[in-house]
């Protein structure tokens, strides 16, 4: 038992947990607002894609965040002036994102970079590990807390700035209004359609966050399809977690647990077949966990 | 109040939709301080002209002045900047906040310049209950408190964003007597000691000549009188809302008595939340009479109708019907042994909306040789014929029988139910809300036609939410509360005004 549970592992679990963490918080935005968005999948592999392209062209890990995030926005505009303006079916969207997605982060890494499945490059900057040597002085946690990349450390923000802005400001009030009760909003003369673009557009940021995360900091490349259905795992998070942040959070700490637990027996033997199964299993144990208590929810949201 | 300024002015006002001129050059003043009610029938446009005051609906042609300013601009922002606050039929409330949330929302109290004050708009709540008497907990969750404060709720909402004109449409739908009663009070308050100005959109007369100072009546989108209160009286203003003279006729009763044919037991039936929605309820209901269910919507009514149809199955007690327990038997099954439903919402099961009339008319019977060889191939003439004869019968007005039952009337729509379910001739009629969303003279049609089945003999158990129908129908009233019955009584024993205790079952009256 020891080998498999040791710090290592709970640092890994840190470290896959991290992507998932930054989208769920993401999509959790777009839940609250009553948009359905199965397409965050699509915008952490766009994230992804472009933070490459801003480190390695601006020779800046900093950049390549920020060209993520700008794509971000881009990529939550179009999904709301599909899914708000045009009313389509946020499923068929959803899906339509990521079906883009792959298709143009594959077209643009041969044309750009001229390689075919994967880009490493010693020109991509990573997001550097930060030391806190506060946090590396505490006993044991000190060791699993200290020197991660900067993003695991952003996410914790994150969870409790996405807590506060959602529940204890009037943005927050009035993005939620606008998902269970659009027309409270019309009435008092606020257009509840402001309140869902920014729901997308901030989901689009906070997936770029998660794609940097996954090119720039967890890996310094980019893969085809790296995002690894990582965008429907934060979407489970999100129903799992009844989009509240701190919830939600715990639910994605859990994906990552399984996803490095699986990691970890594959190092020890155990096919990466049955490993890989793990997290996805799970993913079915809670959606069945919460169509079961789905009624007493229901009450209680 | 002859003399009192005009606060609102309405000149020549035209709204089109796409298939109707839902308003046709309307004018009219509202004078300030005044209670003014605006009726007609369904889609007669009053709800339409008060949209268009409160910026919900922009005009074709015409102006609208309110305190004077000429509106340029129709959005709700503008009319509440203007002091015109509007409570519609359907709440417009956030179910899962609080109160206090709900009341500010759009205008909320800040601390340390980004955050939400939750305790300042508890206090904003506080003094507004103070202020005008209208009692509400700021902290009670909106889907946890009953109807009636929802509406108080809806109501501060738009004291808060400081309206003095105020909009009621068809408030006492979704109230009981007492509630009614409340709320007239508080409406007289405001108007006396606040001055507020008062629109109430309704269809109950009584109401109007309970609570309006003058009143102004609508028919087919266009304004046809108004009048001050005291100069008519109901009958006058039924005629003006339908265009001739509306008789209401008694009802003329045959005395029946005869063999017991729905016999329930302690009957416990879930809903969807599998919460148990009727709970251990027994009743009898004979041959040749109607029994009516009153109670406010959704305690326990369309389940207990689900349950005895066949489209719900129950988790204890017992249902008999025609002397077979129908336990298990699917919707078909009961309908075989007797019993036509006329169900609550014609649009999604009453009828098929994309078929067309004819073949609604038929559904149920349509595998009968008379209509289909073999119960395959429809045989069209006799169907045609057959759906015709039932147009006669029914008086049901459409340019064809061919074109799709979705295009008729509500009316329309409704008495095609009735004409499928009443000629099977069943002994068993089960009818909720037979007459909601049906105009005047419809609705006096429907009620004689539920008479005269009552007494050929059937047994009927009627629920609907208007108690002047169940008054007017039942030989005997049921009232329910949270799936219980609350009261059982022979009509005659009770009056309108008691009966609402019963429904809210007394001891738990808000307040």
């Amino acid at each position: 038992m020891g080998e498999i549970f040791n710090v290592a592992l709970l640092q890994n679990t840190l470290r896959t947990a991290t992507p998932i963490v930054l989208a769920a918080l993401g999509g959790l935005f777009t839940q609250h607002a009553g948009i359905m968005n199965i397409g965050m999948d699509g915008m952490i592999l766009t994230g992804a894609f472009f933070a490459v392209l801003g480190s390695y062209f601006f020779a800046s890990a900093a950049m390549g965040v920020l060209l993520a995030v700008l794509v971000g926005i881009l990529i939550g505009l179009f999904f709301g002036v599909f899914v708000i303006r045009f009313k389509s079916d946020e499923f068929i969207i959803g899906v339509a994102l990521n079906i883009f997605a792959g298709g143009l982060t594959v077209f643009l890494l041969r044309t750009i970079f001229g390689v075919k499945g994967a880009f490493s490059n010693p020109g991509i900057h990573p997001i550097p590990a930060i030391n806190i040597p506060v946090i590396g002085s505490i006993p044991i946690l000190g060791e699993l807390l200290n020197n991660n990349t900067v993003f695991v450390y952003v996410s914790w923000i994150l969870v409790a700035v996405t807590y506060l802005f959602i529940y204890k400001t009037p943005w927050g009030i009035r993005l939620r209004a606008s998902g269970e009760a659009p027309h409270s909003l019309e009435s008092a003369g606020v257009n509840p359609n402001l309140y869902k673009y920014l729901a997308s557009i901030l989901c689009g940021i906070f997936c770029g966050f998660a794609g940097a995360h996954l090119s720039l900091g967890y890996l310094t490349m980019f893969t085809e399809g790296m995002s690894a259905s990582r965008g429907y795992i934060a979407f489970a998070c999100v129903i799992f977690g009844m989009s509240n942040p701190p919830k939600v959070f715990l639910a994605a700490l859990l994906f990552g647990f399984l996803d490095a637990l699986g990691l970890r027996l594959q190092s020890l033997g155990v096919p990466s077949s049955l490993t890989s199964i793990i997290p996805y299993l799970m993913t079915i144990i809670m959606m069945v966990y919460v169509v079961i208590h789905k009624n007493k929810k229901e009450l209680n949201i | 109040m002859d003399n009192a300024e005009s606060i609102v002015k309405f000149e020549h006002i035209s709204v089109q939709f796409p298939s109707v001129l839902a308003n046709d050059d309307v004018s009219l003043e509202i004078k300030k301080g005044e209670v003014f009610a605006l009726v007609g029938e369904n889609g007669a446009g009053k709800s339409t002209l008060m949209k268009v005051l409160y910026g919900m609906n922009e005009p074709v042609a015409g102006k609208v002045y309110i305190k004077g300013e000429l509106i340029t601009k129709y959005n709700p922002s503008e009319a509440i900047r203007l002091g015109v606050g509007m409570v519609h039929q359907h709440f417009m409330l956030v179910p899962s906040f609080t109160v206090a949330e709900n009341i500010v929302m759009c205008k909320e109290p800040m601390k340390n310049g980004i955050f939400f004050d939750e305790k300042g708009a508890c206090e904003i709540v506080e003094n507004l209950v103070r202020e005008y008497g209208l009692k509400v907990s700021p902290k009670d969750r909106i889907d946890r408190i009953s109807v009636g404060l929802q509406q108080r709720v809806e109501i501060l909402k738009t004291l808060y964003r400081g309206a003095d004109i105020l909009i009621l449409d068809e408030p006492t739908a979704v109230l009981t007597p007492q509630e009614t009663d409340e709320l007239f009070d508080v409406i007289r308050r405001i108007v006396r000691e606040k001055q507020m100005t008062v629109i109430i959109i309704t269809h109950k007369l009584y109401e109007v000549m309970a609570i309006s100072d003058r009143v102004g009546v609508m028919r087919r989108g266009k304004l046809v009188g108004v009048e001050q209160t005291k100069n008519v009286n109901e009958r006058i203003l039924a005629s003006m809302m339908v265009g001739r003279e509306v008789l209401l006729p008694k009802l003329e009763r045959k005395k029946t008595s005869g063999e017991e044919l729905i016999n329930i037991k302690s009957l416990t039936v879930l809903d969807n939340r599998s919460l148990e929605a009727v709970k251990n309820l027994s009743l009898s209901v004979h041959a040749g009479e109607i029994v009516g269910i009153a109670g406010i919507e959704g305690n326990g009514q369309s389940e207990l109708v689900e349950a005895i149809t066949g489209l719900r199955q129950y988790k204890s007690g017992s249902i008999t019907i025609c002397g077979k327990d129908i336990k298990g038997m699917t919707p078909g099954k009961i309908r075989d042994i007797g019993v036509s439903h006329i169900p609550e919402d014609r649009m999604t099961t009453g009828v098929s909306l994309s078929a067309s009339i004819e073949d609604n008319l038929i559904s149920g019977k349509h595998k009968a040789e008379e209509f289909a060889v073999k119960g395959i191939h429809m045989k069209r003439k006799p169907i045609r014929e057959y759906a015709k004869r039932l147009f006669e019968e029914f008086d049901i007005r459409s340019s064809s029988v061919e074109i799709s039952a979705g295009s008729l009337s509500g009316g329309n729509m409704q008495k095609v139910v009735l004409a499928r379910e009443i000629s099977f001739e069943n002994p068993v009629i089960i009818i909720s809300q037979p007459t909601r969303g049906v105009d005047i003279g419809a609705m006096e049609f429907i009620h004689k036609l539920i008479i005269d089945e009552r007494n050929k003999g059937c047994a009927i158990l009627l629920v609907s939410a208007d108690l002047d129908e169940l008054f007017a129908l039942s030989d005997r009233i049921v009232t329910i509360y949270e799936g219980r019955i609350t009261g059982e009584f022979v009509n005659g024993e009770i009056d309108k005004s008691d009966i609402g205790y019963y429904m809210t079952n007394a001891s738990k009256i808000d307040e």
